[in-house]
């Protein structure tokens, strides 16, 4: 019964939605922030040492978080991309957009922490496997779809072409995904999915999840955050903008 | 006038991000896809003749001879059904270990070893502290468990 | 604390020190960056405003 009778479609404004981001976002880089501390303690002070790879294997606590966040928010972006087109939402486009850099700068993260464990663990910073080549295109993806936002004048255009670039290269992200299975790479495969055990011990699991909440949270701190410059960048003729810095 | 420049900035590295994007994805369909050949591939003549490809595998146990006074090494890389004996000098990465999963990238010359340029280590997705390792080789458990997913991944591609 | 025996073998990380410190580091850096390129985008929408 609640949730029928909060008007949900009244955030659905950039109006609305600008002052409740602002409410949203110190609020979840704080969450982020604890949960950032709390997973590193474990990953540095709780979880042993890796009986193959030493110490070298605790680049995984933030290696496999960026990884699964830089695939997490292009497949998100995309959805809002695809919600902005069917509906001709405004508010949908300017989220998959506020999405967009976060999502490159995991990509990158997950690239350059991948070098450095890769370079001791198997003695090569990069080689040109499934998996690392589609991980590098995932980077480009974002990068061409922010460059084509930039380049075409028009906003309601702009919003449209960009959808359409994030839909259309969502295609590779089942590909980095299921590339260590479907071809012979030299990364190894998934060592948690929804179909078998993880291949972790639990406290090294834990770890990483909770790296990995915190980093939910810390993006969607960023993408309020970036929304709402978005808003006022775009909606600074409006009168309500003006009434709201008038008010401040 | 500035603002015209600075679209077509971003127009020409919207153009040139694609245009690296497809070179990749086309690049990696052509070659990439298979990273490296088993030795069953090999023995069936599904690898490369007269250039450099990739052999994977595990490397055999006891197989390895290192030189005393200088950084050749031999060894066996097998997928349980054929082998194939390597030779390399270089350092071994870290990981390297008998019984452990292997990439090299070499030549086959005419005596029959695979001359290897670079030896890269593959590990697998299993993470434990040693004291678990410790229980589970006592059980008999961690080589079927640790050496099964680089079978499993020779298998699918032969 | 639980398994490191002193300060420097902390850092060390058994040898790996380099690759694991700089992959914290370039991660910290990141984030940082972000956060604060959206602080001076914010900044600049403020100063906009208030010449308006």
């Amino acid at each position: 019964m609640g949730f029928s009778t909060i008007h949900w479609y009244r955030y659905a404004s950039p109006q609305a939605f600008y002052p409740l981001a602002g409410t949203l976002a110190p609020l979840f880089l704080a969450i982020a922030m604890g949960l950032g501390l709390i997973g590193l303690f474990i990953a540095f002070f709780v979880a042993p040492t890796d009986f193959q790879q030493g110490e070298a294997y605790r680049i995984i606590f933030i290696h496999v978080p960026a990884a699964w966040m830089s695939m997490f928010i292009y497949l998100v972006m995309a959805c809002w991309g695809a919600v902005g087109l069917a509906l001709n939402a405004r508010l949908s486009f300017m989220m998959a957009q506020a999405l967009a850099p976060t999502g490159a700068m995991f990509t990158l993260v997950a690239l350059v922490t991948g070098a450095l464990w890769g370079k001791p663990m198997w003695g090569a910073w990069w080689v040109w496997d499934a998996r690392l080549t589609s991980e590098l295109i995932l980077l480009f993806l974002y990068l061409g779809a922010m460059a084509l936002h930039s380049a075409v004048d028009e906003p309601r255009r702009a919003d449209k072409a960009f959808a359409v670039f994030a839909l259309v290269g969502a295609i590779n992200v089942p590909i980095i995904y299921f590339s260590v299975k479907w071809w012979n790479t030299l990364h190894q495969g998934a060592s948690i999915s929804l179909t078998k055990a993880p291949a972790m011990a639990a406290v090294m699991l834990w770890g990483m999840l909770i790296l990995a909440l915190a980093c939910w949270a810390y993006s969607i701190g960023a993408a309020m955050l970036r929304v709402r410059c978005i808003i006022a960048e775009r909606e600074r003729e409006a009168s309500w903008m003006n009434e709201m810095r008038e008010a401040e | 006038m500035k603002a015209r420049h600075k679209r077509f900035a971003f127009i020409a590295a919207g153009i040139a991000a694609v245009a690296i994007a497809a070179t990749l994805v086309l690049n990696a369909f052509r070659s990439n896809l298979v990273f490296f050949y088993t030795p069953s591939q090999v023995a069936n003549g599904e690898a490369p003749k007269g250039t450099s490809f990739r052999i994977g595998g595990l490397v055999e146990q006891g197989s390895l001879k290192r030189a005393n006074n200088s950084l050749d090494a031999h060894f066996m890389v097998t997928d349980t059904a054929k082998r194939i004996e390597v030779v390399y000098s270089g350092i071994l990465p870290d990981l390297f270990k008998e019984g452990k999963g292997v990439v090299a990238q070499g030549k086959l010359e005419s005596d029959g070893l695979f001359h290897a340029d670079q030896v890269l280590a593959k590990h697998d997705e299993n993470y434990m502290p040693p004291e678990a390792a410790e229980a589970l080789k006592k059980a008999g458990a961690l080589n079927e468990k640790t050496g099964k997913s680089l079978v499993t991944t020779t298998e699918q591609a032969r | 604390m639980m398994h490191w025996n002193s300060t420097g073998e902390f850092f060390a990380m058994g040898g790996y020190g380099f690759y694991v410190w700089v992959s914290y580091g370039l991660t910290a850096l990141c984030l940082a960056g972000e956060l604060w390129m959206l602080h001076s985008r914010r900044r600049r929408i403020e100063r906009a405003g208030d010449e308006a």
